[in-house]
């Protein structure tokens, strides 16, 4: 006879199983849709050899990484170099147990999720300082520099822009901030209208965040080669390439939680039947067309210097971000922006 | 990286041979200070491959195969160089139609190499798209290479006294594949279906359009801006002193082109404009090169233009460096004698030296040549405009960041196979 706290444990593991099972395979797929994208833009075709439409592809390259030697550099310190994706890539997966899917479809309803999404997303750092470290290169070290101050700096942005949130919805929790959101007058009850420069604010961080494009110092390619993963081959390099993307598809989910109103219908309120309902599918469509946007950034823009991303960070994001708490603030005060039903 | 007191000094990095914005076989030895550059020493030499050394070890004709293996990018114009020596000793002076064929196909390759120049500075700065517009026209010119040389980069078409053969009465056209069909394939050879002249009339007319989609994603983007504005500035006295030529010279705002101030071919019956950038950093490096791929695709025009309307012997009717007709040879003994010798013993040119220059697209490339009157060049001298700006790369960054030196490598449009020689 099974005991009741066993029965809870093997639930709780197969509730991860579901979400962390379908995140790989999503990253798979959205890596597959990053290089189609990408070829589109760039008039080229993109994979189209394995598999219908160069759909495996994905799948080819994550077994040619796991079968590679994994080379470790001499003087490298072991221990360290074995951490570090393991420190990138434990915060990336753990941080989606708060991830809602749909009203009351989440691991964890945590009431203090927002704070373990930024206690996870922090940590991802470490493992990114500790590879450049590790590994014993001066092109990894420059990388682990960069990307620590970058992270650093943009996470303060993104915990700001976190706090004119909370301060509208009230809650930590994220379930109660998508139902915040919900009211009669469609996409204009959710927050990117009280918040816009707050949500440009949170996106262009989360970019920053991710080390992608045009905020790709931290890898640089064409100055410090791969940055901080320069020495890592086979299965350690596609740890790290697994955090990054995760994290991707992270900020993809949480920009449309916390501004664009979730798995609410743009259309709430303005009884149009099925189109006016709250769903999955909504929130689904939200993150495809932020995760899309992320590619296309990468598509076409150029690369920022380091210490021009630092300005923009702390001159500019900074600034508003103090500004816009205080307006958020008057916005609740005096009951100019109506909270839920 | 500290001393004994503790503090910290600079430390060293090496960039290249093998790095991924160092353009061929750059090797950086750079002192830094965190990102910021305190001296840089460039060495070079990893491409070296003798070639003025082989010229001397073979007649003339032998080595124009050579030239086009300089600066692998704008191979037609090293030609013209070395051909241009040769025919200044020898007092040959090529028909016009030859003349107006090599005006064009300067332009065509300053274009081509300006294209790929654009394409790696934007990928070096992290723009990808740009790189994959630029060779997608790039492919287009690639292909009048082939037209009248049957190779898509080392041509070796210009010869002493002219071109090895007239313009393609046909432009080459795409086949149907699994991936081009129907509508595709009839848009791709759409340009395709008169003469070779044709395609490039088409070509040049729509080119200002592409460049134009260039200048979209970059010049006014704020992020190039902040890459490349105020970057790796030379002065016009620096410039001038630093043996700047071509682009990296006009940008400073020296007005010299020597299609201009010593015209050469037919440059002085075309109408074009040279751009001069103002303040001499790395974004009016760009600016003049994205122009004067506009003046290019204008001047391209004029020359079909003119080609269009006069046909006529593409090489000079002598001997000594033009092989005979096919047909005479059939009939004339002296035609087969001429032959022979023309490709066995070469011709000999006149005891004497020279200096020829034509304005490369990266700057002056000049060809210093020596005869003792023998079959073969007793000396022969490449004066390859990198070499020179690789040289002031010190002078340029120091003080900057790491990023800045990519930017400056970039706008200097190195190609190592003309530094390396």
């Amino acid at each position: 006879m099974m005991t009741s706290d066993a029965l809870i444990f093997g639930l709780t593991l197969g509730k991860i199983l579901l979400i962390a099972v379908p995140l790989i395979i999503a990253v798979a797929m959205y890596v597959w849709w990053e290089r189609k994208v990408i070829g589109w833009m760039h008039v080229r075709m993109g994979p189209n050899k394995v598999g219908p439409w160069g759909l495996l592809q994905a799948f080819a390259d994550v077994t040619k990484l796991l079968i590679k030697e994994v080379i470790i550099p001499t003087n490298a310190n072991r221990f360290l170099y074995f951490t570090a994706p393991l420190l990138s890539v434990i915060p990336a997966l753990a941080v989606w147990a708060i991830v809602p899917f749909d009203n009351g479809v989440v691991l964890s309803n945590a009431n203090a999720g927002v704070l373990f999404l930024l206690a996870m997303t922090s940590l991802g750092v470490y493992g990114i300082i500790l590879a450049g470290w590790a590994s014993n290169s001066r092109y990894a070290l420059l990388g682990a520099m960069r990307s620590a101050a970058q992270m650093i700096s943009y996470e303060v942005c993104m915990g700001m822009a976190l706090v004119c949130v909370l301060v509208l919805a009230g809650s930590l929790n994220f379930t109660a901030i998508v139902n915040a959101q919900a009211g009669t007058k469609g996409l204009f009850d959710w927050f990117w209208l009280p918040l816009l420069p707050m949500f440009f604010v949170y996106y262009i961080s989360g970019v920053a965040e991710t080390n992608r494009l045009p905020f790709d110092v931290a890898e640089g390619e064409s100055e410090i080669v791969a940055g901080f993963h320069v020495e890592y081959s086979g299965s350690a390099f596609a740890l790290f390439f697994l955090a990054e993307y995760a994290n991707m598809i992270l900020l993809s989910f949480l920009a449309p939680i916390l501004f664009m109103g979730g798995w609410l219908s743009p259309f709430q309120g303005w009884h149009l039947g099925w189109l006016s309902d709250p769903g999955w599918w909504w929130l689904g469509l939200k993150v495809f067309i932020f995760a899309t946007s992320l590619l296309w950034l990468r598509a076409t823009f150029p690369r920022y210097r380091y210490d021009q991303i630092m300005r923009l960070g702390w001159k500019v994001f900074i600034p508003i971000s103090i500004a816009w708490i205080f307006v958020a603030g008057i916005l609740r005060y005096f009951g100019i922006v109506t909270i839920g039903h | 990286m500290a001393d004994e007191s503790g503090e910290i000094r600079s430390y060293t990095m090496n960039f290249g041979p093998q790095h991924p914005a160092s353009h061929g076989v750059l090797r950086l030895v750079m002192e830094m200070e965190g990102e910021t550059i305190m001296r840089i020493d460039p060495h070079i030499g990893l491409l070296h491959r003798g070639t003025e050394k082989l010229a001397e070890s073979k007649p003339f004709n032998h080595s124009i195969g050579y030239m086009d293996r300089l600066d692998y990018v704008s191979m037609m114009c090293n030609e013209h160089a070395y051909v241009r020596a040769i025919e200044q000793l020898m007092g040959v002076e090529p028909p016009p139609r030859a003349q107006w064929i090599r005006t064009m196909f300067d332009e065509i390759t300053r274009i081509l190499n300006h294209l790929m120049w654009i394409g790696s500075n934007a990928l070096d700065l992290g723009a990808m798209a740009v790189f994959l517009y630029a060779f997608r026209e790039r492919e287009e010119l690639m292909d009048c290479y082939e037209a009248v040389s049957g190779t898509r980069m080392h041509a070796t078409y210009y010869r002493p006294g002219g071109v090895y053969r007239d313009l393609p009465g046909k432009m080459i056209q795409y086949h149907e594949s699994p991936w081009h069909k129907g509508k595709d394939l009839a848009r791709m050879n759409q340009w395709r279906e008169g003469s070779m002249l044709d395609f490039l009339d088409a070509f040049a007319e729509d080119f200002q359009h592409k460049v134009d989609e260039y200048e979209e994603l970059l010049t006014d983007n704020r992020i190039w801006k902040q890459r490349t504005v105020d970057i790796g500035i030379v002065s016009p006295e620096r410039a001038k002193a630093l043996g700047f030529s071509g682009p990296m010279l006009r940008a400073s705002g020296v007005e010299w082109d020597l299609r201009k101030t010593q015209p050469y071919a037919k440059y002085a019956e075309v109408d074009f404009d040279i751009p001069v950038g103002t303040r001499g950093d790395c974004y009016d490096r760009y600016l003049v090169r994205v122009n004067e791929m506009r003046q290019s695709a204008l001047i391209i025009r004029q020359c079909v233009k003119w080609l269009r309307a006069n046909p006529g012997p593409v090489m000079v009717n002598n001997y000594k460096v033009a092989p005979p007709k096919r047909e005479d040879m059939k009939e004339s003994m002296e035609a087969l004698i001429h032959w022979f010798k023309l490709f066995s013993e070469g011709y000999s040119v006149p005891a004497g030296e020279t200096y020829a220059a034509v304005e490369a697209p990266k700057g002056e490339f000049g060809c210093y040549l020596v005869s003792d009157g023998a079959n073969k060049p007793f000396r022969v001298h490449l004066r390859a405009p990198s070499f020179p700006h690789l040289a002031s790369i010190d002078e340029l960054t120091r003080g900057h960041m790491l990023p800045d030196v990519v930017a400056m490598i970039g706008t200097y449009d190195l190609v190592f196979g003309e530094v390396d020689r």
